[in-house]
This record gives structure tokens, sequence and C-alpha cells, in this order.
């Protein structure tokens, strides 16, 4: 069964990162996760501040917003989609991720599985 | 006879639900077989006799009529059938005639963390005391149409984010024993103390708890704080007839018939406290079942052993340090060392937040101020307690107390 974890980064420092997590900590939970087999895909977002927000109206009008966003309390820092026999197990790996401590948080969700894909 | 056989049924059906949702995988249809095996034992049995191995039976029945289930939808088999293997490769197949008892899975399923709080209480109920929807909805005061949205939401949860049926590792156990245990005494406090409502105990609740720990102590013997709980209820529902009196009013520990407790529980649960504190360190739960324990043993307020009290008191917030158990503890300092050291531990206690509309700690305070004479502000007290209350019989008892006050205080 398929997972996403979304790591929503908690408070920033100072260069954008996570507070409390050292790029160390990320390369070794990687290598780990990646060596496990368990990995269909995975990326890490660039900064906040480079993101774009795209609405269109009900007239059809489109509204395109510059980032960072106000009212936006938990910032999406990356994701990974695991494949894992149950939840168990993709949480295991949600709090093995650095992206759950230091204020941070991963949410789990299941994938979506229609019949006949 | 039916509803006799039913209730025969009710700790069955837990098994054999258990089992069901082990091979299956899913909730749903476990609990649609398990239902129809036993409608079937009920039209079956009182003709032809009961089988000699009745839960092998049921057990039979309900999986052919799985199989029949799926064998009628193709696309739901072909799903479930990528969880059986997966549930084969979990562990070991039955062996012998003997059901085995996979109801631990089913606790833990049942209580995981990643389920609605409020949910796992309800699904507990109706999966492992085998409670029907309508009577969970009752027990927790809830319209039976919202109860049963509430466990479809559930099943669905644990269906679609595939919750595993299965027990912990001994090194998670540590880990997730404590939620299974705080959904079990959930139930029983719901039970025991209604937060809410006109009536004070709802003692069938209080009950079906004390039946889930009991099945959890079977298949969990050597965890002590299993013990702990089941030690812990039993002591406290031991009080039950002294708590009330005959016209439903609430009666606290001070002015109970000690008479009326229950001997045969309170011998219960003072052999598993023993059994919840040997052969390594205490739990919270064992704690407070020796508390509980040393006020059931006692003759009266006077003999009971307050330094004893005060001690697990110590004990537990060492190991659990929480404002609610302070109050508890200042409440049996004012016992031990008088009135006035228990206030001023309390009066510390004023600027917790988690305190300030807890209904317990203003009316502790509001009884020492009475103690020490200090009337206007006992009053003001348990104005504000009575404001706190959740239950009637508890606001009456409050009004009583405020009668009297007035009374005592000169106008």
């Amino acid at each position: 069964m398929k997972y996403m974890l979304l790591i929503n980064a908690g408070e920033l420092d100072l260069s954008g990162g996570a507070a409390g997590c050292e790029p160390e900590d990320w390369m070794r939970f990687d290598k780990e996760i990646q060596e496990a087999g368990v990995v269909v895909s995975s990326e890490s977002l660039a900064d906040l501040v480079t993101s774009t927000r795209v609405q269109v109206a009900n007239d059809g009008r489109r509204t395109v917003t510059d980032g960072p966003f106000a009212e936006t309390r938990e910032v999406l820092g990356g994701y990974y989609v695991i494949d894992v026999p149950d939840l168990d197990v993709a949480l295991e790996w949600a709090a093995k991720c650095p992206g759950s401590r230091g204020g941070g948080s991963i949410d789990v969700r299941p994938v979506a599985e229609f019949p006949g894909a | 006879m039916h509803a006799e056989v039913e209730a025969v049924f009710r700790e069955e059906r837990g098994r054999l639900l258990a089992a069901l949702a082990r091979r299956f995988g899913d909730l749903d249809l476990a609990e649609e077989v398990a239902s129809e095996a036993i409608e079937a034992a009920l039209v079956k049995w009182p003709v032809d006799g009961v089988p000699p191995n009745p839960g092998a039976w049921l057990m039979t029945t309900a999986r052919r009529k799985a199989v029949d289930r799926l064998r009628r939808d193709q696309v739901y088999a072909a799903k479930l059938a990528v969880l059986q293997v997966e549930a084969d490769r979990a562990g070991p197949p039955a062996v012998g005639d003997e059901l085995p008892d996979e109801r631990l899975q089913l606790f833990f399923t049942c209580s995981h963390p990643a389920l609605a709080a409020e949910d796992r209480g309800a699904l507990t109920l109706r999966c492992l005391a085998g409670l029907s929807t309508p009577e969970v909805g009752r027990a927790f005061l809830v319209p039976t149409a919202t109860m049963a949205k509430r466990i479809v939401r559930a099943k669905k949860k644990i269906k679609d984010a595939r919750i595993p049926f299965r027990v912990p590792g001994p090194d998670e156990l540590p880990d997730r024993l404590p939620g299974v245990l705080q959904v079990i005494y959930s139930v029983f406090t719901e039970g025991y103390s209604a937060s809410s409502g006109p009536f004070l105990q709802r003692l069938d609740l209080a009950e079906e708890a004390i039946r889930l720990a009991r099945i959890l102590r079977r298949l969990l013997p050597d965890e002590r704080e299993v013990a702990g709980l089941l030690a812990l209820m039993l002591l406290i529902h031991a009080r039950r007839d002294a708590r009330t009196g005959p016209d439903g009013s609430l009666v606290l520990l001070d002015d109970q018939d000690r008479s009326c407790w229950d001997r045969d529980l309170i011998a219960e649960g003072s052999d598993l406290v023993v059994a919840s504190l040997t052969g390594g360190p205490a739990g919270p739960y064992g704690v407070q079942a020796a508390i509980a324990a040393l006020h059931d043993e006692a003759p009266d307020v006077a003999g009971t052993d307050w330094a004893q009290i005060v001690a697990l008191y110590d004990v537990l917030i060492a190991m659990d340090p929480s404002p609610v158990v302070e109050v508890n503890r200042a409440a049996a300092i004012a016992m031990r060392d008088g009135a006035e050291a228990g206030l001023a531990l309390l009066d510390r206690l004023s600027g917790e937040p988690r305190l300030r509309e807890y209904h317990p700690y203003v009316l502790a305070r509001a009884d020492l101020l009475h103690r020490l004479g200090r009337l206007p502000e006992a009053t003001a007290a348990y104005r504000e307690a009575l404001a706190l209350a959740g239950t009637e019989p508890e606001r009456d008892h409050l009004r009583c107390r405020l009668a009297a006050l007035a009374g005592e205080t000169p106008s």
C-alpha cells in the first residue's frame, strides 16, 4: 500500500532550513529509506519565497500571487511516497524522518487506489 | 431463551470477529458474517443441539459465509486477496480445533492512535464487548445515527489507511499498551461518573469496561499495568452502591456507608494490586489502585492511612506529573497535616490553566475553606463549583452544601 509522507517544516532558521535538523540527518535518513527499497518517489521543495499561487475564478479570470502566503501556517517542505504493508510501518518511517522533529510534523496519507488502475 | 443465548454470544462474538478480521483483513466483512453465523446458530442449535465445539462451528459457518460473499463480489475479493496473503504471511495459521484467541490484535486495532480518541472506546465496545450500535450510542449518550456514523468512519479509516490487525512487538508494546488501557479506563470513567446528563452513574458501562479488562488480563497475564487497571476499576466499582443515596443523590467518600461496599470486589482488587506492584517498577494504574485499596480497606475516614496515600501520590507525580494528581495529593495532605497545609498547596496551583475550570479543584478548595471556617470564601468557591459541575446530582449536592453554609453564616 502506498502512503505519502507530507513533510511540514516547523520553525525555520534564518537560512530557511528547518530548525534543529542538520543536512547530515536528512542524508542519513534518505540513505536508510532508499536502501530499504520502499521509496516510490520523493522530492524536496525549494524555499517558500520561490512559490507562486494560481487561482482561476468562476468567471475565468486568473489571479497569480507571489509567496510566501500570510495564511500559511505549515510549510510543505517535501514528500516521500513509500510502498509498505500497513499504516504502522508508514508511521515508523515518518517518526524516523528528521522532518518530524524540531516542531515539524509529517502527515501520513494513503494514496487513493482506483479499481482497475 | 433467545436473550440468554445472545448474552452467551457477546464474548464469543468478539473472539469470532477478531479471528475473522485477522483472516480477511476487513472488519466490515468480519462483522457481517459473524452476525450471520450467530443468527444461524440461534436457529439451528435449539433444534439440533449445541455442537461439541461451538466456537469452531461458528468460525466454520462464518468463514463459509465470507467465501460465499466474496464469490458474489469479485472486485472486492480481488482486493481482499492481497490483504489475505499479507495476513497469512504475518502469522502462523490456527492449529487444531481450538479457535485461536486473536482478540488482542483487535484490542490494538480498535485503540490505534491513528483513530479519533472518541471513536476508540466506541469501536472497542462494539467489536470486543459485543455491544450493538444503539447500545454503544446509549452508553455515550449519543443518538444511534450519530454513533453509527462514527463507527463507520472509524472502520473506513482502518480499512482505507490499512491500520493493521497485529499485536505490537515487544519493543513497541510499552508505547502502545497504555493506549489500550486508556481506552478501557475512559469507558469506565464515562460509565462511572457520567460527565454530563441527569444520571450520576451508568453502571452498565463501568461493568463493560471491567469485562474488557478481564479479557485483556487473560490475554496479557504478565503485564502488570493490565492487572493494575483491573484492580483500580474493581476497587472503585466496589463502592458503587454507597455512592448514591436512595433518591439518586451524590454521596461523597467521607459520608459513604462502608458496610455497603462490595467486599468480594475489594478482595479481588487488592490481590491484583499486589500482582501489579510486584516483579518490577510500578506503573501509574498500579499505584492508583494501591491508593484505592487503602481507601477501601480503611474502617472510616479518620482511620485511613493518609501518610501512605500521600507517599503514593508522590510516586504517581514523579512518574507522571499532572496538576490533577496534585489536587488529589493536596486533599490527602489536608487529611494528614490539616486543612491549612492542604489549602496552601491548592492555592499554589491556582495559576494552572488546566485547573481553572476543573470542578474537583474548585470543590476541594471550597471544602477546605469550609473546614477552616472561612465561610464567605467557602460560599464563593461552592458557587463557582456549582457552575462547573457536569451532572445534576453533583449540582444538587453543591446546592445542599450552600444551603447548609447559609445556615452557618451569621446574617
